[in-house]
């Protein structure tokens, strides 16, 4: 009894800040239904049912922000993922000497914040005084309003996750490589498996489980995005929304800018739903093909 | 005008201008902010996460697997933005303060998993022979398990530190003081103000006379160094634990 008391002692005060900060707020899951007024507080205001629901979901603007959050997100699953686990892999055949060096210049991106890396962004998509639209200019081009246009967004936006955060889930899956027996890959070379064929039968399959686990984490955050990037990078132009709004952003604007907290926790209710009903279907589904790689 | 700058201020224009080429104040203070945000938020952060990844580490440890679903679910459902919004500013009141900037970080579940993955690869032996010596639990943690942890930690305190560092979000959220404004978020205000000098209505208002230098791509360019810089200069120093720590391990609820 007296060991639990210790271990107890050592794990309160995060107890503590989980129920403060994750579990409490849930109470707010009731918000969506409420009028809510200020000075009477959750539990006091009116309620009105689905109204706030119907508000949002009348809205041209729900449409709009809902292909853009799904269409990027499911864009940075496959190609984010697919591509960390390409550089990792060839992360692992490099040699020792120079993996950190591969490693720095991967990681710098995701060491710098999003006001910063939209700056840099903004410095090649400068209307005036950015790198393209110069070279476009010296080329006798017409240079391109590109904070003005949505339809390149899609491709900067991509390009810009995938810069800051190739580094990081890159490293991850080089570390469960890391982890991998070497007799297995021994015992390849001596039956003549070439470095690819290594790669899809033993890399692959052995590092499976933790792909399969962040994916699905990231597939439970489908309706959530990086405020950062969408709100930094874009600069935040009301001319993008187009292409860039998504339901973060537009959250963070009914709530913050119009004050409509109807809206905005109706929209946060559907993120919260909506993406904890994706992670039981997909963990469902992949325990129903394999238990060992289900979440839970 | 654009949309999204009606959160700005209209009378921080000229501070914006100030901040680089006349006093520095801003400036300072709000590197201040940031530095003192980044230790205290990433030495408490790195406590409470450690030693709550250590209990549910321990196979003897009796809440074990009611802990690890506690912080597990937490990466599967949350409220939203718009209840902890509330809960920060009408429950706790914490609007315009420091822990503001510091509380709502300090405990995520990712980062309970990864220092939960590394903590299981402790031999149980290391810990048993303490015992036998009788060590308490508290004693163990502090001088047996962190200080053989040392790759983890240093991996978990660069991503505290980062996250600590690059924060602007819980400015932009929950403070209107000057005085405690991160410095990501400077850079933001102070990038949209020039953005405005520039434009011409200011001209067409007088606040800037045709032909004034407003500053430069340049001196922009020396606002993001002065932001992103530190966390440049810091990561090497960690990198070489990076590989180790980041080994996640069994990751399951």
């Amino acid at each position: 009894m007296k060991k639990n008391a210790g271990l107890s002692m050592l794990a309160l005060p995060g107890f503590l800040l989980i129920i403060v900060f994750n579990y409490l707020p849930l109470y707010g899951l009731l918000l969506p239904f409420k009028s809510y007024r200020y000075n009477l507080g959750i539990w006091n205001s009116p309620w009105v049912g689905f109204d706030n629901f119907g508000f949002l979901f009348n809205g041209d603007v729900l449409y709009r922000v809902l292909r853009n959050t799904i269409l990027y997100n499911m864009t940075f699953i496959v190609l984010g993922t697919t591509l960390s686990v390409v550089v990792a892999l060839l992360l692992y055949e490099l040699s020792r000497r120079f993996v950190r060096a591969y490693q720095t210049i991967l990681f710098i991106p995701y060491f710098i914040s999003w006001v910063v890396a939209g700056f840099a962004f903004r410095s090649l998509f400068d209307m005036e005084y950015g790198v393209i639209n110069r070279f476009l200019v010296s080329l006798g081009e017409e240079p391109i309003l590109w904070y003005s246009d949505p339809k390149y967004w899609p491709y900067i936006i991509v390009i810009a996750a995938v810069w800051k955060g190739l580094g990081y889930s890159s490293v991850i899956y080089y570390a469960a490589l890391m982890g991998i027996d070497s007799e297995y890959y021994d015992a390849a070379k001596i039956d003549g498996a070439s470095k690819i064929r290594q790669a899809f039968s033993i890399s692959v399959p052995m590092i499976k489980p933790i792909i399969i686990m962040l994916v699905i984490l990231q597939i439970g955050s489908i309706c959530y995005s990086d405020f950062g990037l969408f709100y930094n990078v874009t600069l935040n132009s009301s001319l993008l929304y187009s292409t860039t709004d998504v339901i973060d952003t537009f959250v963070y604007r009914s709530l913050i800018d119009l004050g409509d907290i109807g809206m905005a926790s109706a929209a946060g209710f559907f993120q919260s739903i909506v993406g904890f009903c994706l992670v039981l279907v997909t963990n469902t589904i992949v325990k129903k093909i394999n238990p060992e790689n289900s979440l839970f | 005008m654009r949309f999204g700058y009606s959160i700005i201020p209209k009378n921080f224009t000229w501070d914006a201008y100030r901040v680089i080429l006349h006093s520095p104040q801003t400036l300072l203070q709000s590197y201040f902010v940031t530095i003192a945000t980044t230790v205290v938020g990433s030495i408490v952060g790195m406590w409470v996460t450690t030693s709550y990844a250590y209990a549910i580490s321990r196979k003897d440890y009796r809440f074990r697997s009611f802990l690890a679903f506690f912080i597990f679910f937490t990466m599967l459902f949350h409220g939203g933005m718009v209840p902890s919004y509330i809960l920060m500013v009408k429950w706790l009141g914490l609007k315009n303060t420091a822990l503001a900037l510091i509380l709502p970080y300090l405990i995520s579940g990712w980062f309970v998993m990864l220092m939960k993955g590394f903590l299981q690869t402790i031999p149980e032996a290391v810990i048993e022979s303490a015992k036998i010596d009788g060590a308490g639990e508290l004693r163990i943690f502090a001088q047996i398990v962190l200080p053989i942890s040392k790759p983890a930690l240093a991996t978990l305190g660069l991503f505290f530190a980062l996250q600590y560092w690059n924060d602007w979000w819980l400015t932009l959220l929950y403070v209107e003081h000057d005085n405690l404004m991160k410095l990501q978020y400077l850079l933001i205000r102070v990038l949209k103000n020039m953005e405005y000098l520039n434009s011409a209505e200011a001209i067409e208002y007088g606040l800037v006379k045709p032909g004034m230098l407003v500053p430069s791509l340049s001196a922009r360019m020396a606002m993001c160094i002065l932001a992103a810089g530190p966390m440049l200069l810091v990561f090497p120093l960690f990198q070489k634990y990076f590989v180790q720590g980041l080994t996640v391990g069994s990751v399951k609820g």
